[in-house]
């Protein structure tokens, strides 16, 4: 099992030299979903954005590498990365208010990718736009691509960022809390959907959430991120049994499961907490050294 | 799953009609004065002088809006008067607006060093009193089309250059923008066909607004006498002229004002008008 993404040691830090992410190393194996939980804060988004190279001007990495597909993408020169990742990796986004650009209709903004990325013609791209409209389950998409994108619901515009990741057949997409912004009954449909269309073009997924619960259901691998830390990673199953870290064990605890939905929770006890920013503290020092 | 914001139409606003209307007319009348100008608007006549409007008793059949106290038709002035706001409107306008937007938009979306360098030059510009700045320019270059052009540009373009750079940051702060990014597309082209369709709505609103003022401007100099040479009509000139005649001639000072009023207010009607009409979310 080759990695397609492979994060190795990155570690990301604020201009004035604050770490946001910490040595951090993670792999995507193709055709899998690798979960990234944490909690809000944790340096989650800034992950993705490392990767996709769209972090904010603030950050800056300052060392690691990030192999995608087989090259470190941050040895490549700034257009020739641009390029590599439009081709091969996509992002499904948090908040689908912001990710559709409010005074273009819905069907141009998906042709657009895939004339910019396959070079089709605005025709073919059409075709398939309509398509993609009809796999993610929306209703009379000869209609929804002329519409712009305050006239649909949350949902609507999720599936229809969700089309737009898979249209040019990524390797790749990271779904930054996909479901977070949206209402409770939809959620369940939108990481259904999700993972069937991860499934049916087995695309390797980065899935990150801070819900361990969502992580269970969709994820093969999973690694749990404390401020800017990987402090576990491990296989699903492995995971739920028998978490290593106490972290992980006391967010696990902090978590409804499935199978007892009804069952005490306990949050993360000061205790742990304070053993973790310790570990932290000690990785920040021997980083100085 | 779709609201009906979408469904509903909007009709176009009265507001939008009326002063789209006054100044279509108004262009239109400047564009073919000579035909449309009853009289010559620089024949004096010493036996026609200060003539009263059409409905009072006394008026000269022909000058519809009474005379001047030289004899000179008062509504041909006016509609001459139309060219030279009108180009000093757009021009002026435009140009302000092409140069201030620009700069905005790259110092607002590029940031880094192109911001810097923008904004500290906006900054110092700005520390500059820019009507003495103006006025200086005119006594330099001479009075003219020419030089009140400028001057407004020189006083204005930095109003565009702020307000569209900061509506430039926080467009390039969504997510739609990274999203092109990642799909590959270089930034000149994100910032013309993702940036730039969101801000359009506020730079439509700040050229009218700028169009206004342009007309404010060119009136406020002929008032003073600083605008084109003095025989070419103009409606500051007119009101100027008027004042002095204000109790034998009412209608030499009233109507120009009147005119110069309904065009600074249509153009900042049509501004807000047009930017809601533009806005996606609110049309
Ligand atoms: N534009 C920015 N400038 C400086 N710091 C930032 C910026 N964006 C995020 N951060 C910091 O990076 C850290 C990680 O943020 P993020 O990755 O968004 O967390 P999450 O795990 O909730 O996605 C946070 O502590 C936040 O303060
Ligand atoms: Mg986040």
């Amino acid at each position: 099992m080759t990695a397609y993404l492979s994060i190795r040691n990155l570690t990301v830090t604020l201009t004035g030299g604050t770490p946001i992410l910490r040595n951090v190393s993670l792999d995507v194996v193709a055709g899998q979903v690798h979960g990234l939980v944490g909690e809000s804060g944790a340096g989650k988004s800034m992950i993705g954005k490392a990767v996709l190279g769209t972090l904010p001007r603030a950050l800056t990495i300052s060392t690691g590498e990030i192999w995608l597909d087989g090259v470190n993408i941050l040895t490549l020169k700034p257009s020739q990365r641009r390029q590599r990742i439009g081709a091969i990796a996509a992002l499904i986004p948090q908040d689908p208010l912001t990710a559709l650009n409010p005074s273009k209709r819905i069907g141009p903004q998906i042709t657009r990718r895939l004339v910019d990325i396959l070079g089709w013609s605005k025709q073919v791209a059409t075709a398939r736009a309509l398509e993609l409209l009809a796999e993610v389950q929306i209703p009379d998409p000869v209609r929804v691509m002329r519409t712009y994108p305050h006239e649909l619901s949350g949902g609507m515009r999720q599936r229809i960022l969700i089309a737009s990741a898979f249209a040019a057949e990524p390797k790749l997409i990271i779904a930054d809390e996909p479901t977070t912004a949206l209402d409770v009954t939809v959620q369940k449909q939108i990481l259904r959907l999700i993972s069937d269309m991860q499934t049916r073009h087995s695309t390797a997924l980065l899935f990150v959430t801070h819900d361990l619960g969502v992580v269970s259901k969709v994820c093969d691998t999973l690694s749990v991120l404390y401020a800017g830390k990987v402090v576990e990673d491990a296989r699903m199953h492995r995971f739920f049994m028998r978490p290593i870290h106490p972290y992980s064990a006391a967010l696990l605890a902090a978590t409804p499961t499935y199978t007892d939905p009804t069952g005490s929770l306990t949050p993360v006890s000061p205790k742990v907490i304070k053993a973790v920013e310790q570990e932290i503290q000690e990785h920040d020092m021997r980083a100085r050294q | 799953m779709q609201d009906e914001r979408g469904a509903l139409k909007r009709p176009l606003g009265l507001r939008l009609w009326l002063s789209g209307s006054w100044l279509t007319l108004l262009f239109f009348a400047a564009l073919f004065a000579p035909l449309i100008a009853p009289k010559d608007p620089l024949m004096q006549d010493l036996f026609l002088g200060r003539m009263p409007p059409f409905w009072e008793s006394g008026a000269e059949p022909g000058f519809w809006l009474g005379t001047d106290s030289l004899g000179r038709d008062v509504l041909s002035r006016i509609v001459y008067g139309a060219r030279l706001t009108l180009i000093v409107a757009f021009v002026a306008g435009v140009l302000t607006c092409i140069i201030g937007a620009t700069l905005g938009l790259i110092a607002g979306y590029y940031r880094g060093w192109a911001d810097r360098i923008i904004s500290r030059f906006v900054d110092i510009w700005m520390a500059f009193p820019p009507i003495l700045f103006a006025i200086l320019l005119i006594a330099v270059l001479g009075p003219g089309l020419f030089s009140i052009i400028i001057a407004i540009i020189i006083i204005d373009w930095t109003r565009f250059a702020r307000v569209i750079r900061a509506e430039a940051m926080s467009q390039g702060a969504m997510d739609y923008v990274a999203s092109a990014q990642v799909a590959g597309r270089t930034k000149l082209d994100t910032m013309l066909s993702e940036i730039l369709p969101n801000v359009l709505p506020t730079i439509i609103a700040l050229l009218t607004l700028e169009m206004g003022i342009g007309v404010i401007v060119e009136a406020i100099l002929s008032f003073v006498n600083l605008s084109i040479s003095t025989d070419s009509p103009t409606w500051g000139g007119m009101i100027s002229e008027g004042r002095t005649s204000i109790h034998q001639a009412w209608w030499v000072l009233v109507f120009p004002l009147i005119t110069l009023f309904l065009t600074v207010l249509s153009f900042s009607q049509l501004g807000e008008g047009l930017k809601d009409r533009f806005d996606p979310v609110l049309r």
